[in-house]
């Protein structure tokens, strides 16, 4: 599904990845942990194409992404969702509109819109929140309206950047829970955390980074 | 393209006071170039008015015979550069004079048919052919007088000239101004709606679908900019029509023509959109990066 072949990252003459070989199957849970700075975002913004590697290839399915041109980095990036530590919800929008908004940019029409919205709302359990807008949310409801603009489009990857960085304990868990689920249903999750007790408790693949380098990859992990 | 509008809608509802004040500096833009169309294209009017009009007038002096009269019409018609003469007899001199002052009795009572002079009207193809037609028709021993209004064909082509080129510069101006207001406004939004683009972005909007509302939006600033300066111009002519007219006199350029009104309109929309498209392109090739 993921293909990592020695992957390098350098911004200036910092090495941000160092040489990094992942292989990720469909329907994984993935944690990359490591301490800030270690390279995790990095990994994470080269697969949404956001930046290309300096040398290496990432294969996504049978894309490589270093070579999909321009025009189809739109197309490319419908395949995977993206949950972010500060959610990057948009103040003048409502729960509703800003789930919408994934699917607006890829032309669906209002009823497959508001079928699809209404769906995935609910499944994030944040249905009668919708007409509240982002100041008029906890951090929970917040992260579940940003999981819900990412698993709306239905992708086959979710990123998720720190998303319980900015969440109490309770509300970590929830959050925790529903990716799981999401991840019953066959999609791949890659969660940069340095959430020792998620982590642990999980028991999922933890791919440990440092300094640029994976230096530990195993299966029902921990994170110490 | 229906939800390029929607965002379009969407971008301007948000942010009203910056809409409210592009289409404002739109509308002075297009409120001066519509009011020097119009007076340009009415002077041009006024200038075509009085070169078809009788340019050259002969005043007879008293006695002057029909047979005289004739003579020198006929005479006149022989020139090829004649297009046209019209006699004007004391009566109908009176005539006219009565008409022009039918609502002031003291100076109809002051003037009989007899202190107003005949006179013969003659039209030339060109006004540079004035001069000699005027030179022809003195040397005629029963002709008193000759006007040449060339002197007013001068002065309307010089006004008319002037206003062509301080109309231009300042309309041209006016354009760069708006234009670059445009390129402010849209700039400025495309920056308070970075992460908004950001998150269009990852979630896999085309580069075209994420610049086309703001496109849009600089059109829509000129096309409601204009539409309020047309008719913010046409109301002005309409209400000033009466007191232009007396002013204008024999000039018919008033109640102005519906279709000018409607191709300066058309004309505007035009020019606003390219303003307007312009501007936001260069905002957008400025500042969105994607």
């Amino acid at each position: 599904m993921i293909l990592f072949e020695n992957v390098s990252k350098k911004f200036g003459p910092a090495l941000a990845l160092d040489n990094v070989s992942l292989d990720i199957k469909q329907g994984e849970f993935v944690f990359i942990v490591g301490p800030s700075g270690a390279g995790k975002s990095t990994l994470l913004k080269i697969l949404t194409r956001e930046i290309l590697p300096t040398s290496g290839k990432i294969m996504v399915g049978n894309i490589d992404i270093a070579k999909i041109k321009d025009s189809n980095v739109p197309q490319f990036r419908r395949k995977v969702g993206v949950v972010f530590q500060d959610f990057k919800l948009l103040d003048d929008r409502t729960v509703f509109e800003q789930v919408a908004l994934t699917l607006e940019v890829q032309g669906k029409s209002d009823e497959e819109i508001q079928k699809a919205v209404e769906h995935t709302l609910k499944l994030v359990e944040i249905w009668d929140k919708r007409n509240l807008f982002p100041k008029q949310l906890s951090g929970g409801e917040a992260q579940r309206t940003a999981i819900a603009r990412a698993i709306v489009g239905k992708p086959d990857i979710v990123l998720a950047d720190e998303p319980t960085g900015d969440l109490d304990h309770k509300t970590a868990w929830g959050v925790i829970q529903l990716l799981n689920e999401i991840n019953s249903w066959g999609t791949t999750i890659l969660m940069a955390t340095h959430n020792q007790e998620i982590v642990n408790t999980l028991k999922r693949r933890v791919v440990v980074i440092k300094q640029g380098k994976i230096v530990k990859d195993s299966k029902e992990g921990r994170y110490e | 393209m229906s939800k390029a509008i929607e965002f379009t809608k969407r971008n301007i509802r948000r942010t009203p006071f910056q809409a409210i004040a592009a289409s404002m500096v739109m509308l002075l833009t297009f409120l001066a170039l519509q009011t020097f169309i119009i007076l340009a294209a009415g002077s041009q009017a006024a200038l075509r008015y009085f070169e078809s009009k009788p340019q050259v007038i002969a005043f007879f002096k008293e006695g002057t015979t029909d047979q005289d009269v004739t003579a020198i019409e006929s005479a006149l018609k022989q020139e090829t550069r004649v297009t046209n003469t019209k006699f004007v007899s004391k009566d109908m001199a009176l005539q006219i004079y009565r008409e022009k002052n039918k609502n002031d009795p003291t100076l109809l009572e002051l003037v009989t048919a007899n202190i107003l002079p005949a006179s013969l009207e003659i039209s030339t193809k060109d006004p540079e052919d004035l001069a000699p037609i005027a030179d022809i028709l003195k040397r005629e021993p029963v002709v008193s007088e000759v006007i040449v209004p060339e002197d007013v064909v001068a002065t309307l082509t010089s006004i008319t000239r002037i206003i062509r080129y301080v109309g231009g510069a300042t309309v041209g101006f006016l354009m760069i101004f708006a234009t670059l207001v445009i390129v402010m406004i849209i700039g400025f939004k495309i920056r308070i709606k970075r992460t908004e683009i950001e998150i269009m972005r990852l979630v896999g909007a085309s580069p075209g679908f994420i610049r086309t509302p703001f496109i849009f939006e600089g059109m829509l600033y000129g096309v409601t900019g204009t539409i309020l300066a047309w008719i913010i111009s046409y109301t002005l002519l309409w209400y000033f029509t009466p007191f232009l007219q007396g002013y204008l006199g024999e000039v018919k350029l008033l109640p102005v023509n519906p279709l000018f009104m409607l191709a300066l309109l058309g004309g505007s929309l035009i020019a606003a959109c390219v303003v307007g498209a312009i501007g936001s392109f260069a905002a957008v090739r400025r500042y969105l990066k994607i």
